[in-house]
């Protein structure tokens, strides 16, 4: 609904990632729209996970080329971390700052790439904190949290970068099931104020409800890929219905 | 026990005094040497590795005393004799604290790498995610972390050079138990002498070792 396909976030061309001779990604082109949401799903080891660490360059890429908005982040000139300045990433561990309040984890990347004044920082930190309906928990520390509200924190934080693109991995794999609600919910709300979004997750109902595009991979490779109609409810592929199969 | 006191006791604490001087000023050389060879063995570059690498080996491979003797007498006859030309003449003072400093510097980066790499390797991701220089994620978030598990083996350290100090009486440096050795000959009273300067020891020591679980207890808080 809000997707815009005359602008392209994210075009990955014949990405290839090994580690010594294992071959974990062999050959994924795809394209992310503006305001798009997709959701990777596929078994362990499929590579999901990889994939999207290579579309901010935590893994590096072995072949192929990943542009994120008109920047090719394969190139070594191109500065990557002005380019994930732009894109957020949450973890399955959350990783907050263990020696920062959570205030100082939403403001420390803002104030120290010199984004905004201090002020200001703080200033958006508590809208942020607001908006995760988190606000009580600015002066906590990460380990006084609970896992849900770890991973809000890990969203705000995200969102201080004021980002133009989101990537998810595995964002619920690690919380409790009764916390999983609460952070889905703040995709949710995210997904419906226009982010790009790309999410590696297990929340096959999430993907269903939210993704605008389903994308399933298997052994390195982008298997099937369509709407959530046609992906979770018809697939086509053999080992689609498979993986359906086992975790429906 | 009470002649030596009255006698030398002023002696001896200045010897603890001068004990302590070194002490510090190696430690605080090794600190520095310690956190860029530590850093230098976790940089993503084999140069760097194997440079940290090496110096931590030849340092921990070689007795103090022979570090001691090396600098003391072996480097300015290397300038002064071997090479010729140069007046190089180090004090004792100065081959003291570049023994210690080189010494307990080869320990510390050791106690600085494995801190480093005990940090969970998703904070580092987290802070580069968000667009930090590897300098400011390194600065901000992982060597604060680091340093905190690090506190008790730095400690440790600590106490372990501030003993080491008694080796470099060897080079004539009139610390404490060189200072020591002087008082037993002029006393003959050897066990008093010694019983006295362990004593010193011990107590300095100690106050060490509680005021470090006091920070270590402190430096927790939030955790």
């Amino acid at each position: 609904m809000l997707v815009d396909k005359n602008e392209i976030k994210i075009k990955v061309e014949n990405l290839k990632k090994c580690y010594g001779s294992l071959e974990v990604l062999s050959d994924i082109s795809t394209e992310v729209y503006k305001g798009e949401v997709v959701c990777v799903i596929g078994p362990s080891g499929s590579g999901k996970s990889t994939f999207l660490r290579c579309l901010n360059k935590l893994e590096k890429a072995t072949a192929g080329t990943i542009i994120i908005d008109g920047e090719d982040i394969t190139l070594k000139q191109t500065n990557i971390n002005k380019v994930r300045e732009k894109i957020g990433m949450v973890f399955q561990h959350f990783n907050l700052f263990n020696n920062l309040n959570i205030l100082d984890n939403l403001t420390l990347a803002p104030v120290q790439l010199k984004k905004c004044s201090k002020d200001e920082a703080v200033g958006r930190a508590r809208r942020m904190l607001n908006k995760v309906g988190l606000a009580d928990k600015e002066a906590s520390y990460p380990s006084q949290l609970s896992g849900g509200q770890k991973q809000r924190v890990a969203i705000a934080r995200a969102l201080c970068m004021e980002p133009d693109i989101m990537l998810f991995d595995e964002p619920t794999s690690a919380l409790d099931p009764e916390m999983v609600g609460e952070v889905l919910q703040v995709m949710k709300d995210m997904a419906a104020d226009g982010m790009t979004m790309v999410i590696v997750t297990h929340e096959m109902g999430f993907a269903r409800e939210v993704a605008d595009r389903v994308i399933f991979m298997d052994g390195g490779y982008i298997v099937e890929e369509g709407t959530p109609q046609e992906v979770l409810l018809n697939p086509k592929e053999e080992r689609t219905i498979d993986f359906l199969n086992k975790v429906l | 026990m009470i002649k030596i006191i009255t006698v030398y006791g002023f002696m001896l604490l200045s010897a603890l005094g001068r004990t302590l001087l070194l002490a510090l000023l190696g430690l605080f050389f090794a600190c520095i040497i310690g956190l860029v060879f530590g850093i230098m063995g976790v940089l993503k570059n084999r140069i760097c590795n194997i440079i940290s690498q090496i110096f931590v080996d030849v340092i921990r491979g070689v007795p103090m005393i022979v570090l001691a003797f090396f600098v003391y007498f072996g480097v300015p006859y290397l300038f002064n004799t071997i090479i010729g030309g140069f007046n190089v003449n180090l004090s004792a003072l100065q081959a003291g604290t570049i023994c210690l400093a080189l010494n307990c510097g080869a320990y510390m980066a050791e106690i600085v790498r494995a801190g480093i790499q005990s940090v969970d390797i998703g904070q580092m991701e987290a802070a580069r995610s968000l667009g930090l220089t590897y300098g400011m994620a390194m600065r901000k978030v992982v060597l604060p972390q680091a340093i905190r598990t690090m506190i008790p083996t730095f400690i440790n350290q600590f106490i372990i050079t501030l003993k080491d100090t008694s080796i470099l009486s060897v080079i004539g440096f009139p610390e404490l138990v060189n200072t020591a050795k002087n008082v037993q000959a002029n006393t003959f009273m050897s066990f008093q002498t010694w019983a006295i300067v362990g004593v010193m020891y011990l107590i300095v020591i100690t106050i060490l070792s509680r005021s470090a679980k006091l920070l270590e207890r402190r430096l927790s808080v939030g955790r």
